[in-house]
């Protein structure tokens, strides 16, 4: 069943739909903002890989991959995502079955499935399709969500969670759930439904740490003393804080930065990126990328704005704010404000799968963006 | 589940998205200040104290490369080891005035000009920090000059490293081969933490075959080092595991007899021990010296190998590729046996020529008068080309080249080398296939005597003569028969044999015809029977060179020595209980009987003599 919500007028000017970009399902500002991104990106990864262009090379050969999935995803109508959401949150969560028990082993964690031709993450897929999910279920009753609704949604967000936090892929765990509890609040629910939540999942925190593995325990107390163990799960934060610190206000400049360059920092080109810009930028240069991740999130949550329909909406606005809770979590991370999760930084580290699902999502934002139509005041 | 009659309030919704959006973009906004408060203070509030940490940053990791392992021969004397060398490397980021360094650098250990040009390309493509080589091999005496004067020279240092050596160099090249510096696509498809610290892979020879045990595994340590990044002291290491040693089945003094016997000639000698299939020889000549590849050889010297008209890069042994001639004329024998083409009684007469029914095209004996009426014994004895022409006639190519492949003729032998050639046994399909044309009966009469399409390699001569020797029990020949490891773990590598189903008496009837070859009165090989008490069973071979090579524009008397036959014998010893099998070929050698022979012989008597002993 599918109605429109009768639109009524917000207090921030609307952009009309129409001109050429309209027509063919770009945002510009938005893709502006991502391309400007992504230029800073390449900058820091030549020097945080120590200055091979193959590297950069590979990774603009990622991303043309990852803006074609979302230029591709802008051409979809909404309706066309309400319409499966719950189809597609399906086949994720039986994928992610299937991965756990047969997936590949790499590295210790069980994350690939191989369907033949290429390897594929069903975590990154089910990134996407649980806030899909979500906003498909809460859009179909009317808002704010009844505790009734609120529990199912709590289910939709438990399950994926779990079975990725099973791989086991904490920081992905918590980015879907995440993503879920961005539904729920952008959807209206009541604040002491809010707060009892909280309570609840404060309620769980022993049950998390009980599913958690040893290096994983490892991480979060080193996290609350990294100076107890400073060559082994330490030395990450250690190093990294020192890259940052010694950055200053101006930075090193590019190419320059000692901690990089001479390889004292580990994962420098992947999740660790943040502390080598840091170094070579300075504090002037993180202000600006701040900045540039602020742009790109007042555009979606503008666009989340503009959405017509209640599922649109409610998506869109999930999507801005995980996005936020992306760049918090990695930059949290790096600066020591978070214990150590594998959480890269959007559109800047090294590695292809995060960034194809991220920029699928910014498609999808583009898609609610320009299949408006023009409705009467 | 059963819809309640709900109403939706759109503007109820409406205001209440906004309140939330207006709650995230504060929230966002707190959170961000949170990340600029932290980073105001780790960049300026603790901005002194991070960058004097950052000067003083010293522990730092550094991978500690493998010692790889050493190659011996069968008598402990080693064939590949490694031995320290000294190279003068530079860190530009040090050093004050460059140029003026260079210069005194330059006249204290008389660096050429080359040296310092490969110097500046180098530090072009590298960071200021990286150490980067001026000289590669410090003699001692350009050590201790620098050493004394080592203060006048910051950010100059002397590296120590182990580096291979081949002590045998051109004798054992084409089987040991070389390491060389890793090449980009070798980087593709290693295991780079393996690999750390490590710049040599093995290139050729049991270095590349035996690179994964060669190699070992690398271990790290925890240095700490001064804001320089010089080296204070160690703190901690993970040792690196050393690769294993190799010993092979090959007796250098043999190879070397063998090595030498081929004089100024190019060729190739195989022997193996028939009953193991250890390799005993495997010499290619000319070699080639490996030692300059480890470093990196220059260009004009490696143009000079490449062009060399001996082609000493090339192994033959391995890699050659020859007519087999007459030496396959036992096996066809013996086939004719086998099949029941043939009977140890009947007889073909020789009148120096062979016509096939309704032709007139005369398939020559090699001698003109031929030899008469002629049993099998006494057609391999005296090597009659009629006899056999008449047999592979009556056989058909089919019978033929499906017996001969019994003896491992156009499949590798499963040497535990890379590349190794597998040679050409034509059959009608195999014509077909490649050159889509149909088989000719005249084809079958010169694959009767070896030539034609028909193609081996010295080490699948050696193999079939070892099959021939052990009366049809096929034994793949290998060089590398212990494998020591660093825990002094020892793997014993076991011969991989089948059995080929031979008739006892048919076996027997050819390897007397061999006796004869080298002890009988009119043996092809007689020369080489004086002064032993055991017996030797052979057969020489002679192979055309059809065509020249390349193109070739050197004089007369070379382009003539070019076209010479190949000379070939193959023999195993001794013919009751044999230990050794060889395969002798010599290029333009002429006659097998006068110059492949010989050399077989000299490392059969040097072989067993020592045995005995």
């Amino acid at each position: 069943m599918t109605y429109s919500v009768p639109q009524v007028r917000f207090p921030l000017p609307a952009e009309p739909p129409g001109g050429f970009f309209y027509k063919i399902h770009v945002d510009l500002t938005l893709l502006a903002a991502l391309i400007l991104l992504s230029s800073i990106g390449f900058v820091i990864l030549y020097s945080a890989g120590g200055q091979h262009i193959d590297l950069v090379f590979r990774q603009a050969t990622r991303l043309g991959i990852a803006y074609a999935t979302m230029l591709i995803l802008a051409q979809i109508p909404p309706r066309h995502f309400r319409h499966y959401a719950p189809g597609l949150f399906v086949i994720g969560i039986g994928l992610l079955a299937a991965v756990l028990i047969m997936g590949e082993i790499g590295k210790g964690a069980q994350r690939w499935l191989n369907l033949g031709l290429f390897r594929f993450q069903p975590s990154e897929m089910i990134k996407i399709s649980t806030p899909m999910m979500i906003s498909w279920y809460l859009a179909e009753n009317p808002l704010p969500p009844r505790i009734k609704q609120i529990l199912i949604t709590g289910i939709l967000i438990i399950v994926p969670t779990l079975l990725i936090a099973k791989q086991p892929d904490l920081g992905t765990a918590l980015l879907v759930a995440a993503s879920g509890a961005a539904v729920l609040f952008v959807s209206g629910i009541r604040w002491r439904f809010l707060l009892k939540v909280g309570i609840v999942l404060g309620g769980l925190t022993p049950l998390l740490w009980h599913f958690m593995r040893e290096y994983q325990r490892a991480r979060i107390l080193t996290f609350l003393n990294p100076e107890a163990d400073p060559l082994g799960n330490g030395y990450h934060i250690i190093q990294s804080k020192i890259a940052i610190g010694s950055g200053g206000i101006y930075g090193k400049g590019w190419l320059n930065g000692t901690q990089a360059q001479l390889e004292f920092l580990p994962e420098r080109s992947t999740d660790f990126i943040f502390a080598v810009f840091a170094e070579e930028f300075g504090l002037l240069g993180c202000l600006t990328l701040l900045l540039v991740y602020l742009m790109i999130i007042c555009r979606c949550l503008y666009i989340a704005l503009q959405a017509q329909d209640t599922f649109s909406r409610l998506l869109a606005g999930s999507l801005s704010i995980t996005f936020f809770v992306y760049v918090f979590v990695n930059i949290g991370m790096v600066i020591g404000i978070l214990p150590v999760v594998g959480v890269p930084l959007p559109l800047i580290s090294y590695g292809g799968t995060s960034m194809v699902t991220l920029l699928a999502g910014f498609g999808i934002l583009m898609s609610i963006h320009t299949h408006r139509r023009l409705l009467p005041i | 589940m059963p819809r309640r009659l709900t109403i939706k309030d759109a503007y109820l919704e409406n205001r209440l998205f906004l309140n939330r959006l207006v709650v995230a973009v504060a929230g966002i906004l707190v959170f961000v200040i949170g990340l600029t408060a932290r980073l105001v203070y780790l960049q300026v509030a603790g901005h002194e104290h991070y960058s004097s940490l950052s000067k003083n940053n010293r522990v730092k990791i550094s991978p500690l490369p493998p010692t790889r392992g050493l190659i011996y021969d069968r008598n402990g004397e080693i064939l590949a080891e490694n031995v320290t060398t000294y190279s003068l490397e530079i860190i530009p980021e040090q050093v004050d005035d460059l140029e003026r360094t260079l210069l005194s650098l330059k006249t204290l250990l008389n660096i050429d000009d080359e040296e310092i040009e490969s110097f500046r390309t180098l530090k072009r493509r590298s960071k200021s920090f990286a150490s980067i080589p001026l000289l590669l091999r410090m003699n001692e005496d350009e050590l201790a000059r620098f050493s004394v004067r080592r203060l006048h020279f910051p950010g100059v240092e002397i590296h120590a490293r182990l580096v291979r050596k081949y002590p045998h160099a051109d004798l054992m090249s084409h089987v040991i081969g070389y390491v060389g510096r890793i090449n980009e696509d070798e980087l593709k498809s290693i295991d780079a933490a393996v690999y750390q610290g490590t710049n040599h892979i093995g290139k050729i020879g049991i270095e590349k075959s035996y690179e994964t045990v060669l190699h070992g595994t690398a271990g790290y340590e925890e240095i700490e080092t001064n804001a320089q990044g010089r080296l204070i002291h160690t703190i901690g290491n993970v040792s690196p595991t050393p690769g294993a040693d190799l010993h092979l089945s090959l007796d250098i003094h043999l190879q070397k007899t063998a090595y030498d016997a081929l004089a100024e000639y190019t060729g190739a000698v195989v022997a193996i021990e028939p009953d193991t299939g250890n390799v005993l020889v495997f010499a290619s000549k000319p070699g080639f010296d490996p030692n300059p590849f480890v470093y990196g050889i220059p260009k004009k010297d490696y143009a000079a190998l490449q062009s060399s008209p001996d082609r000493p890069l090339f192994n033959r042994a391995l890699h050659g590729v020859y007519p087999p001639g007459s030496t396959v004329k036992p096996f066809i024998g013996l086939a004719g046996l086998e099949v029941g083409a043939t009977d140890r009684g009947r007889r073909t007469y020789c009148p120096g020529f062979y016509r096939l029914p309704n032709s007139s095209h005369r398939y020559r004996d090699w001698r003109k008068g031929g030899h008469g009426s002629v049993d099998l014994k006494t057609a391999i004895i005296q090597s009659c080309d009629v006899y056999f022409y008449d047999l592979a006639h009556d056989m058909g190519i089919t019978r033929l080249s499906g017996f001969l492949a019994r003896f491992g003729f156009g499949t590798r032998t499963g040497i535990d080398l890379t590349g190794e050639k597998s040679g050409l046994l034509p059959s009608p399909e195999w014509k077909r296939r490649i050159r889509n044309q149909p088989w000719y009966p005249g084809e079958t009469l010169i694959t009767g005597i070896g030539q034609g399409f028909f193609q081996v390699t010295t080490l699948q001569l050696a193999k079939a003569t070892a099959i021939m020797a052990n009366r049809g029990r096929a034994v793949s020949p290998r060089l590398v028969t212990r494998i020591v490891h660093h825990d002094h773990s020892i793997i014993t590598v076991q011969p991989d044999a089948s059995d080929v189903p031979l008739g006892a008496a048919n076996v027997d009837s050819i390897i007397e015809a061999m006796i004869d070859v080298v002890h009988g009165a009119r043996g092809t090989a007689r020369k080489i029977s004086e002064g032993i008490d055991y017996r030797i069973a052979g057969k020489t071979g002679t192979a055309q060179v059809f065509t020249v090579k390349q193109q070739e524009s050197y004089k007369e008397s070379q382009v003539d020595k070019k076209l010479r036959d190949h000379a070939l014998f193959v023999a195993f010893a001794p013919a009751d209980r044999p230990r050794i099998a060889i395969s002798v070929i010599v290029e333009n050698g002429g006659h097998g009987g006068s110059v492949a022979a010989p050399i077989a012989g000299l490392v059969i008597k040097q072989y067993l003599a020592n045995k005995s002993s």
